[in-house]
């Protein structure tokens, strides 16, 4: 049975990269590899290539399942695929899991080849500057010299405006969702909550619980159930679980008893049995690191003033971790740079979530804007 | 950007026209689904923005083409530095603004000229209306009283008194009605006003 307008069944690849990267932060990865997925064709003249830039927790896999019976298909798959906003039919859209992911790219968990060890603690510390150079030289592996977009939402966004300092004659259009031009006090606030939580979990051993046999799953958890709070509204949270009690009844215990504690719950035992605790603080340290301004005196049009393609920015008014303030300021500094610039400020219940969503307004603003693209 | 409505353009789409300079940087606020700055563009190349806040008008502005930036008018115009552009437009939207004033002085910050234009609450037809006892209904202010957006509604002579007030310069000031120049009685006689106006010396 095929579904209805799916990428269909996909298989994730990888690119193995011998050429050292040094980082930001000075440490040199001598090798390394990134895992992606692509869908659609990459035209004759390569003009229609899309690359998808993962958020906090995202990897490669943004359409498709890997199988028939897989129970749930990429994470982007409402906005990816023939017929859909990012139409497949017309894009050759790339995934990939960034360095430092745990899904395939190097990372903490991934074998060291000098080693044959888990890189584990060891694993540098990895940015979003890193980042966008390791995805320029996937692009030069899959022999695309310039991208018809460049699509991200979140951290993901992040990595799209970054993008257009660094290889600005790299993007024809940016979108830059939800995001914000660097993370204020409180949003980094909670991403040292989150750490704490697992760097303080017993079985994290500092990083090196591969070679003890333990996961710091009490710590993971309570990060992605942080997380999980400040991605929702509270009209959200409200509308969806309310005062509701899972029994009826209270039972005067700390058992769970409200739906929102078995959402929380769930959420958290889900992601701590899949993801790297080692990647949760590099990927919220990439986060935290994000700050394109301050090389700049702080002027973030300054640090935009190379760029050159035609943007998209798009916010959510019930955000309140990447609020529409901080898009504005993205905003106002294409302005000031008279580039070109859609902005909207699409109205929704769903908090920082709703980039995820298929929101009617929103997922007709992504495919009328595509559609316009040349390719 | 192709758009139908280029053959059929609104008279005083056209006017304004007149009152912006080949390539000029063009603000317009309330731009609605772009359809004057798509004409500018194609007639003048000129550039710029437009200021949307409802979702269908933001996009419809998209489709044609338009840089639109979804915000509220009511707010001011942060985000756009002091005299950032050659013209700024706010037709047809004064009456509909809360904050009247402060908008007008944002549109001299961030503009060299602009252009405002408004339904003339002086024209005879409005009076009328008065006169026989109701608040006046008609093409140009298609509202029942209790649903109306405007709220901030004046007549020409209210509006150069404004401007005198608020030591603001009128350049040129057309009034039309039905597309037609109004040059007589124009407070009475005129369905339309434009202005197009820059801060005085």
């Amino acid at each position: 049975m095929s579904e209805s307008n799916s990428v269909g069944i996909v298989k994730a690849q990888v690119a193995h990269f011998t050429q050292p990267l040094t980082l930001k932060s000075g440490a040199v990865l001598p090798q390394y590899h990134l895992a992606y997925e692509t869908y659609g064709e990459l035209n004759a003249a390569k003009t229609n290539a899309v690359l998808i830039c993962h958020a906090l927790s995202g990897n490669h896999h943004v359409a498709g399942r890997y199988s028939p019976e897989d129970k749930y298909p990429g994470w982007w798959d409402n906005l990816v695929g023939p017929g859909k906003p990012l139409d497949t039919n017309k894009f050759f859209v790339i995934g990939l899991n960034n360095l430092g992911g745990c899904h395939g790219s190097s990372g903490p968990s991934s074998v060291n080849p000098l080693t044959d060890r888990p890189y584990s603690a060891t694993f540098p510390v990895v940015t979003v500057e890193d980042w966008v150079e390791s995805q320029a030289r996937l692009l030069d592996y899959l022999g695309i010299d310039q991208l018809a977009a460049v699509i991200g939402g979140s951290l993901g966004g992040m990595q799209a405006l970054h993008w257009n300092i660094v290889y600005p004659e790299r993007v024809r259009h940016a979108f830059v969702i939800a995001s914000a031009p660097n993370l204020t006090a409180q949003n980094m606030a909670f991403n040292e909550v989150a750490r704490q939580a697992i760097i303080t979990d017993p079985e994290f051993f500092d990083g090196d619980y591969y070679n003890h046999g333990t996961v710091p799953r009490r710590g993971l958890r309570i990060a992605r159930m942080l997380g999980h709070i400040t991605y929702l509204s509270d009209d959200a949270m409200g509308e969806k679980f309310g005062r509701k009690l899972r029994h009826g009844d209270v039972k005067y215990s700390f058992d769970v008893e409200f739906e929102m504690e078995s959402y929380l719950r769930y959420q958290g035992d889900k992601f701590a049995g899949e993801f790297d605790a080692n990647t949760y603080l590099r990927m919220t340290r990439a986060l935290d690191y994000f700050d394109p301004a301050l090389d700049y005196d702080g002027n973030l049009s300054k640090a935009l003033s190379r760029a050159k393609a035609k943007f998209v920015v798009i916010s959510f008014t019930t955000d309140w971790r990447f609020s529409p303030a901080r898009s504005r300021e993205i905003v106002q500094a294409l302005l000031d740079n008279a580039l070109p610039v859609k902005y909207a400020e699409v109205t929704s219940a769903h908090g920082h979530d709703a980039f995820l969503m298929p929101d009617a307004h929103y997922h007709a603003i992504m495919r009328a804007y595509l559609e316009q693209i040349k390719v | 950007m192709t758009n139908a409505n280029i053959t059929n353009i609104r008279p005083d789409f056209a006017l304004i026209t007149n009152w912006v300079q080949a390539k000029a940087k063009v603000l317009d606020l309330g731009c609605g689904d772009g359809t004057l700055l798509t004409h500018l563009h194609e007639t003048l190349s000129t550039t710029g923005y437009g200021i949307e806040k409802d979702d269908g008008n933001w996009l419809a502005a998209l489709k044609n083409g338009v840089d639109v930036i979804q915000m509220n008018l009511e707010e001011g115009l942060s985000g756009f530095e002091d005299q950032s552009f050659d013209t700024v437009i706010l037709s047809q939207t004064l009456q509909a603004m809360h904050n009247t004033e402060s908008i007008v002085h944002e549109m001299l910050r961030v503009g060299r000229e602009i252009i405002v234009t408004f339904p003339n609450f002086g024209y005879w037809r409005n009076r009328l209306q008065i006169t026989l006892g109701n608040m006046p209904v008609s093409k140009s202010l298609p509202y029942q009283w209790y649903d109306t957006p405007n709220v901030h509604l004046c007549t020409i002579h209210d509006f150069d008194h404004f401007c005198r007030q608020h030591n603001i310069q009128v350049i040129e000031r057309k009034v039309i009605t039905d597309g037609q120049d109004i040059h007589f009685l124009p407070n009475l006689l005129g369905n339309l006003a434009m202005y197009r106006l820059k801060r005085a010396a």
